[in-house]
């Protein structure tokens, strides 16, 4: 027990690096109706960025920055291949996934590239979860930042060019009915979501202490496996939007606590990844069975929670 | 007002599916004109109305709108001309917005959308008076989602966001088609009243031929990818159900009988 409860901090911390990540899978999964797959390789791509610049000299933020733009230049990357080229979406995130990979690897030189916490200075490490400063934790300012990007993307989603996304993810034919450039709403918002997902994998890198090029392997089945949870906790009190992204970024922190437990349990850490895909698998499939197999399901009233 | 010139558009060109939807359809409009545009299943109605709204590019012609050559605009940068409704209601309206929402995504047609806010104090008055006028009470309604609406509350909504920014065409491609009799003549009625107050310049498919001749100053009809009569003016007002019947059998060689929808009254 007493490892569990030495593990829980760490659990949380990752838990809301990872709920950024999820942030930004909610903007395109939820809002853009899209699956975007670059998520797996630009969350490395952020790690990766973040540390090669932080070993060049950079200062935390100012490598975060960075980290940001590189995920957005991913985003693009796979809205080109989707909107210029007519790639369906989930092709042209797993073609932009597979160039990244290279990518990430030239940027680190190598595969796995660390930092030593002893002497760069690191905004968030395992090491700044215990017998820190209150304002060193590193759940507290990844706390904060969070509070910050929500505030942000809850602004951003009201401005008319927010609302313009928000319509194209809804009904497309409607938004270019009203004038709305639906082509640059999905690359925008595909650009937004890949820039929040390279600043968590730039988090986690500095948490960990090393860009692996392997970091975002799976990444975009967390961030599904926190929408959703976030989404079935929290679903029916958090009606605003900007709760609903704290949701995600509770359900992704309620998702490492729960992975802690079992792993504690004493399963073997091999079929975890197993486990992660089945429950998301299952969890993806319950508004297929509600509008199945039980009347007038909310799913159906709101046309979402559907692929298409 | 419009100007089609000799508008051609064939789908799946090269394919055993070959289906040559516009022949050479030319049409102006005027200020003001309300035509409504009549033709059996397959005729060319709706793909007539996509083409002018740049739904994909048209194989050959020109679509002009007040002395301003769109067709090579796209189908968004045409949306600054154009008011549209739909058949299926829910293509017109954004069911997980709220209903100011989806107002504001209307007002905005046209202009570039910036970082401002999406939705102003004085435009929900704005959206509000309108809304009553509607006489369905969204106006008590103004936050709720659109996904929650009947069919009917839902094409009335888009109606009124067609026209919020007054569209230099109306298009209307079958918008009461998907509605029970009443609702479609609440509609209809709302249409006509609109278009009438604003002086629109309207486009209306319809499957309905007594619709077709009492509504609007000037009647279409097409057939196999081509207007085949135009009628307009105190001619159309003494037109029958009949004479519609007459005309297409004339001009097409075929019975129309066969063709159960038109009939529909």
């Amino acid at each position: 027990m007493a490892s569990l409860f030495n593990a829980l901090p760490g659990a949380a911390a990752q838990g809301l690096i990872w709920g950024i990540m999820a942030i930004g899978v909610y903007l395109t999964y939820r809002i853009l109706d899209i699956a975007d797959l670059t998520v797996d390789g630009s969350f490395c791509t952020g790690g990766a960025v973040c540390i090669m610049l932080m070993l060049g000299g950079q200062n935390a933020w100012a490598a975060m920055f960075g980290a940001i733009l590189a995920g957005m230049a991913t985003g693009l990357a796979t809205g080109i291949f989707h909107t210029f080229m007519g790639i369906p979406a989930i092709l042209a995130g797993i073609l932009t996934q597979l160039g990244l990979y290279s990518v990430n690897l030239k940027i680190m030189g190598k595969a796995n590239q660390a930092i030593n916490v002893d002497k760069f200075d690191l905004l968030v490490s395992l090491r700044f979860i215990k017998n820190v400063p209150f304002v060193n934790n590193t759940i507290f300012i990844v706390a904060v930042l969070i509070v910050v990007l929500i505030l942000i993307l809850y602004w951003f989603f009201g401005t008319e060019l927010g609302c313009s996304l928000r319509a194209t993810g809804c009904n497309d034919k409607m938004a270019r009915a009203q004038g709305i450039n639906t082509d640059f709403a999905r690359v925008l918002g595909l650009m937004l979501s890949n820039g929040l997902v390279a600043l968590a994998g730039a988090l986690l890198g500095q948490y960990q202490g090393f860009a692996d090029v392997n970091m975002g392997r799976g990444a975009i089945v967390i961030g599904l496996a926190a929408v959703i949870i976030g989404e079935a906790l929290f679903g029916k009190i958090f009606h605003n939007f900007g709760f609903r992204l704290l949701g995600v970024a509770l359900g992704s922190i309620v998702y490492y606590l729960v992975l802690q437990i079992v792993i504690w349990l004493g399963i073997d850490p091999d079929l975890l990844k197993l486990l992660s895909a089945l429950v998301v698998a299952f969890f993806l499939g319950i508004p297929t069975w509600k509008a199945r197999y039980m009347k007038g399901g909310l799913a159906d009233i709101l046309g979402k929670g559907k692929g298409r | 007002m419009l100007e089609a010139r000799n508008i051609v558009k064939t789908f799946n060109t090269g394919t055993v599916n070959e289906k040559k939807a516009l022949k050479g359809v030319s049409l102006t409009l005027h200020d003001g004109d309300f035509v409504t545009v009549i033709g059996g299943n397959g005729a060319g109605k709706s793909t007539f109305l996509n083409a002018i709204a740049g739904v994909w590019p048209v194989d050959e012609g020109q679509i002009i709108i007040d002395g301003k050559n769109i067709t090579k605009f796209p189908e968004h940068k045409r949306a600054a001309f154009l008011g549209r409704v739909f058949q299926d209601p829910m293509n017109g309206t954004a069911a997980s917005m709220g209903i100011e929402e989806n107002l504001a995504l209307a007002f905005r047609r046209g202009s570039r959308r910036t970082l401002k806010v999406g939705i102003t104090n004085s435009e929900r008055t704005l959206y509000k008076d309108t809304l009553s006028r509607l006489g369905l009470g969204l106006q008590s309604r103004m936050t709720s989602k659109v996904g929650l609406l009947s069919g009917g509350q839902r094409q009335a909504l888009t109606l009124l966001m067609a026209t919020l920014k007054q569209p230099k065409l109306l298009l209307l491609d079958e918008h009461t088609a998907a509605l029970d009799p009443k609702t479609a003549k609440k509609v209809l009625d709302l249409t006509q009243e609109i278009v009438n107050n604003q002086h629109l310049t309207a486009l209306m498919v319809t499957h309905n031929m007594k619709d077709a001749i009492q509504i609007g100053n000037r009647l279409i009809m097409m057939h196999e990818g081509q207007i085949i009569y135009d009628v307009a003016g105190e001619e159309k007002k003494a037109l029958r159900v009949e004479d519609l019947l007459r005309k297409f059998e004339e001009a097409s060689g075929e019975e129309f009988a066969n063709d159960r929808m038109m009939l529909a009254k």
